[in-house]
């Protein structure tokens, strides 16, 4: 036995010491990266989101009312269906200020073959879409052809399998990559296939067309040209424009911004709290360790070791047990978080997407770092109360 | 050679009519190598703060202690923990071991503090010769009061320590190991030329003192 293996036979052979000590930094540890986890997947969730939407405005039928049910569909996957007049579109493309519009159409299928659940299923324009269309690419370059759909990730059915929707065959080309929103449980099409949708699912008398044999789109998204105030644009559009509403996508957002904000100060101040009050419970649990063992240390300076040496003893001691202690608690908060996340997501009714590989080792790596200074700085502070203690005095207690 | 050069140790005391006292109050002892120094005395006269001082382990508040030519409170901590740990065998009183180490694994501690490999068969030899090498592998709380003195003597020796400060080593002893202790110690000083001083209330240690004093009051008188 060496005298660097000093620190670890003192802890492995006082085992409840030692559990008691390593229990209270994965504590700290585990609240730390989970929470911190919670809160980067609500962020990287809502700027998927945005991501995702790209639009400076969102026009949609007045009857849709439809903040809400349109914010449903996107942030929780909520089915539905609203319709105006396709002329809309090109009503909304003369307007002062617009660069483009695209339009999109909207159809809630029934319990598809593909799944348990109805999945909303989106009509695109490839040739204007900004949005979805570079999402889309990202898997599948050539386009979305006749009948062929793109489903997002929590979408069962897989890459070349045929997906029936009313009664009409549809081929998967592309499984989209996870964007933590409602837009993961859609189905993509182009606008002829969703006529055909569309017409499939008249025939079983699901929808209702505002006007039988015209053209139909749920929204219109626009980005405004560059100088244009979009605030503006919107107030024109809803003025000019009868029977939509023109939402600005930011203004659509701003209270779910709001709750993230909220949730992420909550989770912030819990972590702090938490941060906290482990680090005070360490130092009186390193204050009760060294006061239990200030003869044992006594001892050891009497065959040695200076103050220096003692301090190096404890921060090693302090040290093992809160790097331990750091990667119990993040490997508990990985499975606490990890294996959840859809019950979280739904539960939180957030968009919710877990950080990038690279983000959640950085998170790790950060907490174990920061775990191991709260507990270096307990035994540093427990070390430099031990050397102003007098070895000698300490001998002579209780002997 | 250790030497206390008229060393003091004043405390200061928050209640009582003066606000000092003096534990040791201009001391001067030589430690001779192959002498056995007794300190006897009341308990409470100064004994052990003196056996501290001479130890490195308490700065005196007046005069100096010299091993050699070194004063030891002139030294940095890191040095005069290091010369502690190379020149000095201490015997504390009470419970002196390290509870998550065995007997054996405490009996080689100081050596393995100095970065040395450890001499097993030489820690072996000293538990044998205090009869307590059948408990090499025990643990301290496995001990009882006898054997955890007689284990700390062992380490104290076992590193071969120039000067050996026993405080009151027979305290938990039996006559029959106090007999074989106190000869130990006298061989120790005799044969291998170390200085001892003993710290004793035990009268039965007199005999194998070179030189025995009484401290009284903080103050050192001859026998």
């Amino acid at each position: 036995m060496g005298r660097a293996h000093l620190p670890v036979k003192n802890l492995l052979r006082k085992p409840g010491r030692t559990a008691a000590l390593v229990l209270l930094t994965a504590l700290l540890a585990a609240s730390v990266f989970g929470g911190s986890v919670v809160v980067g997947s609500l962020r990287r969730g809502l700027e998927s989101l945005e991501a995702r939407l790209g639009a400076d405005i969102i026009v949609m039928p007045a009857e849709a009312e439809s903040k809400v049910s349109f914010k449903n569909l996107l942030l929780q996957g909520t089915t539905g269906a609203f319709y105006m007049d396709a002329s809309v579109l090109d009503a909304v493309r003369g307007a002062q200020g617009v660069e483009i519009a695209a339009p999109q159409t909207f159809l809630a299928s029934l319990k598809a073959d593909c799944c348990a659940i109805k999945v909303q299923i989106i009509g695109i324009d490839p040739g204007a879409d900004f949005t979805v269309k570079p999402w889309i690419e990202e898997s599948y370059s050539r386009g979305l052809g006749d009948m062929e759909v793109a489903v997002g990730c929590k979408v069962t059915a897989g890459v070349g399998e045929t997906l029936k929707i009313y009664e009409q065959y549809t081929h998967v080309v592309a499984k989209l990559a996870e964007t933590g929103t409602g837009l993961d449980t859609a189905v993509y099409c182009n606008m002829d296939t969703m006529k055909k949708l569309l017409a499939a699912a008249e025939a079983k008398g699901v929808t209702h067309r505002l006007t039988s044999g015209s053209d139909v789109i749920s929204a219109v998204y626009v980005k405004v040209k560059d100088g244009a105030d979009p605030a503006q644009v919107n107030n024109w559009l809803n003025g000019h424009i009868r029977k939509v509403t023109a939402v600005r996508a930011r203004s659509m957002f701003t209270d779910v911004s709001d709750s993230l904000s909220g949730i992420a100060r909550a989770a912030r101040v819990l972590i702090g709290a938490v941060w906290a009050l482990a680090l005070v419970i360490l130092l009186v649990a390193f204050a009760m360790m060294i006061r239990e063992r200030r003869r044992e240390f006594a001892v050891l300076r009497l065959l040695g070791v200076s103050r220096r040496g003692l301090r190096d003893e404890i921060l090693a001691e302090t040290a093992l047990c809160g790097l331990a202690g750091a990667l119990i608690g993040v490997g508990v908060a990985a499975l606490g978080v990890f294996p959840f996340t859809t019950l979280i997501e739904t539960q939180i009714g957030l968009p919710y997407l877990t950080p990038a590989p690279g983000t959640l080792l950085t998170l790790a790596g950060g907490t174990v770092l920061a775990t191991l200074a709260v507990g270096l700085l307990a035994g540093a502070w427990a070390a430099a109360r031990l050397s102003r203690t007098d070895p000698g005095a300490t001998l002579r207690e209780g002997a | 050679m250790l030497r206390a050069e008229d060393i003091s140790m004043r405390y200061f005391r928050k209640t009582g009519q003066a606000n000092h006292f003096y534990a040791v109050k201009g001391v001067s002892l030589a430690l001779c190598p192959g002498e056995v120094t007794i300190l006897t005395g009341r308990s409470g006269s100064g004994k052990t703060t003196l056996l501290h001082m001479l130890a490195g382990l308490l700065t005196p508040t007046g005069g100096r202690v010299l091993l050699d030519d070194t004063d030891l409170y002139a030294l940095p901590d890191t040095e005069l923990s290091r010369l502690r740990g190379a020149k000095f065998g201490v015997i504390p009183q009470g419970r002196s071991a390290v509870d998550t180490l065995t007997v054996l694994e405490n009996v080689l501690l100081p050596g393995q503090l100095r970065g040395e490999r450890g001499d097993a068969e030489g820690a072996l030899r000293w538990l044998d010769a205090l009869g307590i090498a059948h408990l090499k592998d025990a643990r301290p709380a496995e001990l009882s009061g006898g054997e955890l003195r007689r284990m700390a003597i062992a380490r104290a020796l076992a590193g071969n320590p120039e000067v050996i400060l026993a405080d009151e080593p027979t305290g938990d002893l039996d006559d029959e190991n106090t007999e074989a202790v106190l000869t130990l110690l006298r061989r120790r000083a005799a044969e291998a030329g170390k200085a001892v001083l003993l710290v004793t209330h035990d009268s039965e240690a007199l005999p194998y003192g070179t030189r025995v004093y009484r401290m009284e009051c903080g103050a050192l008188s001859a026998l």
